[in-house]
């Protein structure tokens, strides 16, 4: 038996060892536009720096993509579409089954570049977001051929046409896996607009559609920041318009869209409860919670950012958060151990901060247990929670997308159903509790579009996603996903 | 006795909602003309404060309807289309008096509608294992997706259909078929028979609140039912610039927009029985759970 490494007094902590992933990624000066199955420079030469949050280092000048790049895309994308309708369904296959096999060999690369780009946990985008890229286009490549029977009642389920797909910075490869990938296998194509401050890893992914030979035009990509994607929502050549971002920008492009008729889903925001139940395993449910809200920095469209626990367990719940909470490591994003990365931008950083602010002065308990130092330069925000929150708080009812959790409770189900009810959003919920009626019964009748009970922030390409009420309409993922980019 | 032709009773045909058959509270009525330009009766106008009524019945229906079984909903649908069976001569009646179509030619459409509301009667208890899934995630969870009702939806008729029941029933069916409770409205050019159902909807035991029916302006309606935000979905078959009004107010809070265009052919029975048409009234939910011991 080894030594305790002080002798005979009792070891009380257990410092981590630094742990960085030091695989080196090559990383251009600058990028270009894909459109048309070739690398071009923007119309406007014009190009904006995309920063590593976590060192506030420069990392890439990416090109500013302007309506006139927007129309060529658009026009590629309009060029291609009756070529790659016209391909055999199972040939359209092979190539999203050479796309997610490409996805997994530069799973490395792209899980690295993910983390410097955007912030988040090395162990985060190596396990989560870079694998279910890849399962999403490896799991709609073989819908290609089987469309007819993902649409009951429909024969020849045809494709909608050209898209346009707006995808936000928390899941950058991710969210245009779940945009490309049924597009694709319906037989649409497709101009896709990263968000500003995320741009690499779909430029690597144009790289990748490259070597994979897929046909000029049926993937477009222009980076660019919120004129890029109104040029895109505005652009009449494009039939269907994907978008996955907050509320307020998804009514807008409503709006848009309602003038012209054209076909849209959208994913939009969340203010999820959590619920407790006072006989659920709690330790779990611990997890459960720190998974809900600190996953990706709390930057999730579904995280569970209203903690609802039953009157009679909350303070063991606040008791356990904070012990938990404590052991959380926050800093380096390319660090194997780290749990908490850096918050994606300067902008988004100073609105949490805005949010915590806010609940202090309204009257709320913030409870920031983590005390570890944190790195002198980038962007950074503690774990957080809040006691002491009533309804009306602004904290209890806008999306904060950071790491930031407002503590309520409850007394009966009744009460947790109709308070977690009692939201614009309807995204997603979690439901903690061993007894498997009330599970269903409380599952039931709760609107939201996910319900993860015992668990939470699962994902998976079988597994349809997306939001009842102002979280938007339409379903990515699973065979109710396809519907989106198939006509009648 | 008298040798004087019988006065006939006018009758007033009056709004629908919460199970009652209440007047506009704003006291407006419309006249309803026959083909002849005859007055036949008159209607009530509704208001914006009447629309906000119904809204409001519809919710405070919904978590009975669609918390009550798919058995028992698919039962009062079936108990309309036998309440509607025994009421054909009248439905025809009703669609001749404003349209002026041939005896055979109502005949033929209550005969539809009444088939119609059978075969969605039918789907109450079945489009669940249609459009659901049990989903083969790549985990140790049980996960599975489920059609849920959306809520309150209003069907409009916004534009005048000579086959004004058949229509009107292939707008409220899918609706309510799903959960869903509904406020209709009716087109005041040829509603009667979508008035009949409304009073034979009570002694079909569909519950109060569930189905109301309402007639007024489709147009200055269309602006209100966008713009209310209790409402969840719209169905609409609708011109122009109605669509319009619908699609832009509706952006302001979500609402699920299904337009259908006033050239519709509601004859078309493989197009109008297909569960696809439920979709758009239903929200997938998926649920997870892990699978440990």
């Amino acid at each position: 038996m080894a030594d305790a490494p002080t002798g005979n007094r009792p070891v009380t902590t257990w410092e981590y060892s630094p742990a960085p992933e030091t695989s080196p990624v090559v990383i251009p000066d600058q990028t270009q536009l894909y459109v048309g199955g070739k690398f071009i420079e923007p119309h406007s030469k014009k190009r904006f720096a995309t920063v590593n949050p976590a060192t506030e280092a420069i990392l890439s000048n990416i090109a500013d993509g302007d309506a006139a790049d927007v129309d060529a895309a658009v026009s590629a994308a309009r060029k291609a579409l009756k070529p790659w309708g016209k391909l055999p369904a199972s040939e359209r296959a092979k190539y999203l089954y050479r796309i997610a096999r490409r996805i997994q060999e530069r799973a490395r690369e792209l899980a690295i570049l993910e983390s410097m780009d955007g912030g988040k946990p090395i162990k985060e985008s190596r396990d989560v977001d870079i694998p279910l890229a890849a399962q999403h286009f490896f799991h709609h490549a073989g819908w290609c051929d089987k469309l007819r029977y993902a649409m009951p009642g429909t024969r020849e389920p045809r494709p909608v046409g050209v898209c346009g797909q707006i995808i936000p910075w928390n899941f950058p490869l991710l969210m245009a896996a779940w945009k490309l990938a049924p597009a694709l296998a319906c037989g649409n194509t497709v101009v896709l607009k990263p968000a500003e401050t995320t741009s690499l890893t779909a430029m690597r992914l144009a790289e990748i559609l490259q070597e994979c030979d897929l046909p000029p035009g049926v993937v477009n990509i222009v980076t660019g920041a919120g004129a890029t994607g109104k040029a895109l929502v505005d652009h009449a050549g494009v039939d269907k318009i994907a978008f996955t971002g907050s509320t307020e920008v998804g009514k807008q492009i409503a709006q848009a869209c309602a003038k012209r008729g054209t076909r849209l889903t959208l994913e939009l925001g969340g203010k999820s409860a959590n619920i407790i139940f006072a006989d659920a395993a709690i330790d779990q449910a611990i997890e459960g919670i720190v998974q809900g809200i600190w996953f990706n920095q709390g930057h999730v469209c579904c995280a569970g950012s209203r903690l609802f626990v039953e009157e009679s367990i909350l303070p063991e719940v606040t008791r356990k958060l904070e012990m938990r909470m404590k052991t959380l490591r926050v800093g380096d994003p390319l660090d194997k151990n780290t749990d908490i990365g850096a918050i994606n931008s300067k902008q988004q950083l100073a609105i949490i901060e805005g949010y915590i602010a806010e609940g202090s002065r309204e009257g709320c308990t913030v409870c920031q247990p983590n005390h570890q130092t944190l790195p002198t330069k980038g962007y950074w925000c503690r774990p957080t929670f809040m006691t002491g929150v009533q309804p009306a708080h602004v904290v209890a009812r806008e999306e904060i997308f950071g790491p930031v959790l407002a503590v309520m409770s409850f007394r009966t189900p009744e009460e947790a159903i109709s308070r977690a009810n009692n939201s614009p959003y309807g995204l997603a919920a979690g439901i903690w509790t061993e007894k498997g009626s009330k599970m269903f019964d409380v599952a039931r009748r709760l609107q939201a579009g996910v319900v993860w009970c015992n668990t939470y922030n699962q994902f998976d390409a079988t597994s349809p996603f997306g939001g009842f009420k102002e979280s938007g309409f339409g379903r990515e993922g699973g065979m109710q996903g396809l519907a989106a980019y198939l006509s009648e | 006795m008298s040798d004087h032709e019988r006065l006939a009773v006018l009758k007033t045909w009056k709004l629908f909602i919460k199970g009652s058959f209440p007047r506009s509270e704003s006291g407006r009525t419309l006249p309803l003309i026959n083909k002849e330009g005859g007055l036949v009766a008159h209607l009530s106008h509704a208001s914006r404060k009447d629309l906000r009524e119904a809204v409001e019945a519809a919710r405070g229906a919904f978590p009975g309807w669609s918390g009550s079984t798919a058995y028992l909903r698919s039962q009062i649908i079936y108990r309309l289309a036998e309440m509607l069976e025994g009421r054909r001569a009248e439905l025809a009646d009703a669609l001749r008096c404003t349209s002026g179509v041939s005896k055979k030619k109502a005949d033929t459409e209550v005969s539809a509608s009444i088939d119609r509301t059978v075969s969605w009667a039918g789907w109450c208890d079945k489009f669940p294992m249609v459009l659901g899934s049990r989903n083969p995630v790549a985990g140790p969870y049980h996960n599975f997706s489920m059609p849920e009702p959306s809520g309150v939806c209003v069907a409009v008729q916004g534009v005048a259909d000579q086959h004004s029941l058949l229509g009107f029933m292939s707008l409220v069916l899918p609706p309510l078929c799903t959960g869903n409770a509904v406020v209709a409205v009716a087109h005041t050019e040829h509603p009667l028979a979508a008035l009949l159902v409304a009073e034979i909807a009570p002694t079909a035991d569909i519950p109060a609140g569930v189905l109301n029916v309402i007639t007024g302006d489709a147009k200055e309606l269309a602006g209100w039912i966008a713009s209310h935000r209790d409402v969840d979905s719209v169905h609409a078959i609708a011109d122009e610039s109605i669509a319009a009004t619908l699609r832009a107010g509706a952006a302001e809070n979500l609402k699920r927009v299904q337009i259908l265009s006033k050239d519709e052919d509601f004859s078309d029975t493989d197009r109008w029985t297909n569960p696809r048409r439920l979709a758009m009234f239903v929200e997938i939910k998926t649920v997870w759970h892990p699978s440990a011991t």
